[in-house]
């Protein structure tokens, strides 16, 4: 067969399509159903925590309803069935990031406790009197406080990377913020606030070359565009279920084999050990070293959904849609008089903060919801970073693919509702 | 009534758009600075007294949301006249009702402080609307 011609009749047939298969996509997500404040919601707070498919509802619920049972340890039918249920997952999310193996895939809480247990296990074992902690100023609470705190324990100091006013980081400064005493590097892979998608791969470029490792935070990226740790180059990659369609609960540390197997346990209890004696114990293999206690077993059996879902619908997919609608979004922004989005950098998600210098966020959001559009308003976890931007807080709108254009024209018209309401 | 309707009612938007008691206070050092840890928002206080001991204005100077800027009003034309322990006391009933610790109803003869009443049914705004009140508490100190 020679190429296929399109012809504009083609492309005019594939509009309606797209429309009804974003319907269709949309009626797995029992919740964009709902009616808030007499109005069909619009759920733009996808960087908060996204929605869940009926396929991840359904997969949780079947989990509870005909096999629950302790892992590792039940030496029986639901406990074989619980636990290759947990491996299982295991093993699809080392896929679907690309690890060399399950054993580099550790189960976490989310990415919070993915950081901290890094922070802990990795920083009070190897940071040293002096060291070097190198941040962003971009970074969520939850890749700064951890930093601080073993800071704090093992008299490191912290220094963070500059964002410029594009809201790009500034990655030729970074050599600046060398000193020859720098262990890790920690930044976020995607803003939750400016959207900036950073040069990650460059980062870890950087920090290798200087002896250092570098720590991404993975939260906002991981939901919407492929991320293979290899091409990204890092070290330590984390991030959580519930803003990739999963439920709360479940998140990833995923770090290099050898990094891991280097650090002592995080927390104690069943089924990180070996054998434990009356004095000392001795630790289980990876990942199990790190994973104290009855898991949230469920929760990985909606994440191993969640990925199903994804890549049911391809990256390819969600990437045009995203970037679609982001551009719609950005454009409808741009257009409300008065109205600042912070963050303008080449590379970004479809994830927009913004403010007005005279209307608080906190009353934009609540008029928002009165139209049934549901938005964050606050400091967005990085309070670092909104002194740079010289605001206390701002209202933001994030998208996902299912949202769709006609929401993002109700946020237009809605922002111009409130400008009349509080001027 | 909708929610919002309640709670951006005309009274509060007034007090929004015309905040009684609002004042420059750079002359207050900015360890009295209360912050909502939620949003960010900040507020300083100065409680000036008579020779009577009662207050004779609360002037507050931040900035925060249309609740948080309202509450901060009202509370100045609540507070004027009040001894300090009356007004540690109102504050304390003020923040129990809101925060579900006590009754809705101990508004009701609060004055225009009723006003305010919505917020209870919105958990993330308490901290809005009590935010003036917990620095009040601060800046009376313990009672005596």
């Amino acid at each position: 067969m020679g190429g296929i011609a399109v012809t504009p009749s083609d492309i005019a047939v594939s509009e309606p399509r797209a429309a009804a298969d974003i319907a269709a996509i949309r009626a797995r997500f029992p919740v964009l159903s709902r009616k808030v404040n007499g109005h069909p919601l619009a759920y733009l707070d996808n960087a908060a925590t996204s929605q869940k498919p009926s396929s991840v509802l359904d997969a949780v619920d079947a989990y509870y309803r005909s096999r629950n049972a302790n892992i590792h340890r039940s030496l029986h039918t639901l406990g074989e069935e619980s636990t290759a249920d947990w491996e299982g997952a295991r093993a699809k999310v080392a896929r679907f990031v690309g690890a060399r193996g399950s054993e580099e895939i550790v189960f976490t809480r989310g990415t919070t406790e993915s950081i901290n247990l890094v922070a802990s296990s990795w920083g009070d074992t190897f940071l040293r009197e002096g060291d070097l902690i190198l941040l962003t100023l971009m970074e969520h609470h939850s890749d700064i406080v951890p930093w601080q705190l073993a800071a704090s324990r093992r008299g490191a100091r912290l220094a963070y990377l500059p964002v410029q006013a594009d809201g790009s980081l500034d990655l030729d400064a970074a050599a600046a913020k060398w000193d020859g005493r720098t262990r890790i590097v920690c930044a976020t892979h995607m803003s939750n606030v400016l959207g900036t998608v950073n040069d990650v791969r460059r980062l870890a470029d950087i920090a290798h070359a200087n002896g250092a490792l570098l720590l991404v935070d993975a939260a906002q990226s991981v939901p919407h565009m492929g991320v293979d740790v290899g091409s990204l180059g890092c070290d330590f990659l984390a991030f959580s279920g519930h803003k990739m369609y999963a439920p709360m609960g479940i998140g990833v540390l995923w770090g290099r084999e050898t990094l891991l197997e280097a650090m002592p346990p995080y927390m104690g209890g069943g089924d990180m050990i070996r054998s434990v004696g009356l004095e000392r114990s001795t630790w289980n293999d990876l990942p199990w070293k790190f994973e104290a206690g009855t898991p949230d077993v469920g929760g990985a059996v909606g994440l191993s959904a969640a990925i199903d879902f994804i890549e049911e619908l391809g990256w390819d997919f969600v990437g045009r849609r995203e970037r679609d609608l982001g551009a719609l979004a950005l454009e409808t922004l741009d257009s409300v008089p008065g109205l600042v989005v912070h963050g303008r950098a080449r590379e970004r998600g479809a994830l927009f903060s913004f403010s007005f210098e005279d209307i608080h966020p906190h009353d934009i959001a609540q008029y928002l919801d009165r139209e049934g559009i549901a938005v964050r308003a606050g400091h967005h976890c990085a309070q670092p970073l909104m002194r740079h931007l010289g605001v206390p807080a701002t209202t933001r709108a994030s998208l996902a693919f299912y949202n769709t254009e006609e929401e993002i024209g109700r946020l237009g018209a809605a922002l111009l509702g409130a400008l009349r309401f509080y001027r | 009534m909708s929610g919002f309707d309640e709670l951006y009612q005309d009274l509060i938007m007034d007090h929004y758009r015309k905040p009684r008691g609002r004042a420059d206070l750079a002359h207050v050092p900015d360890t009295e600075i209360m912050e909502n840890p939620t949003c960010g928002d900040s507020i300083k206080l100065e409680v000036i007294t008579g020779d009577d001991g009662r207050i004779m204005e609360v002037r507050h100077q931040g900035h925060g949301c249309a609740i948080s800027t309202a509450s901060a009003s009202l509370m100045t034309e609540f507070t004027r006249g009040l001894s300090p322990a009356e007004a540690r006391e109102a504050a304390g009933r003020f923040i129990a009702a809101l925060r579900g610790d006590g009754s809705l109803d101990d508004l009701e003869d609060m004055g225009d402080l009723v006003a305010l009443r919505g917020v209870a049914g919105l958990p993330v705004r308490v901290k809005c609307a009590t935010l003036a009140w917990h620095a009040l508490l601060r800046a009376l100190g313990p009672a005596a």
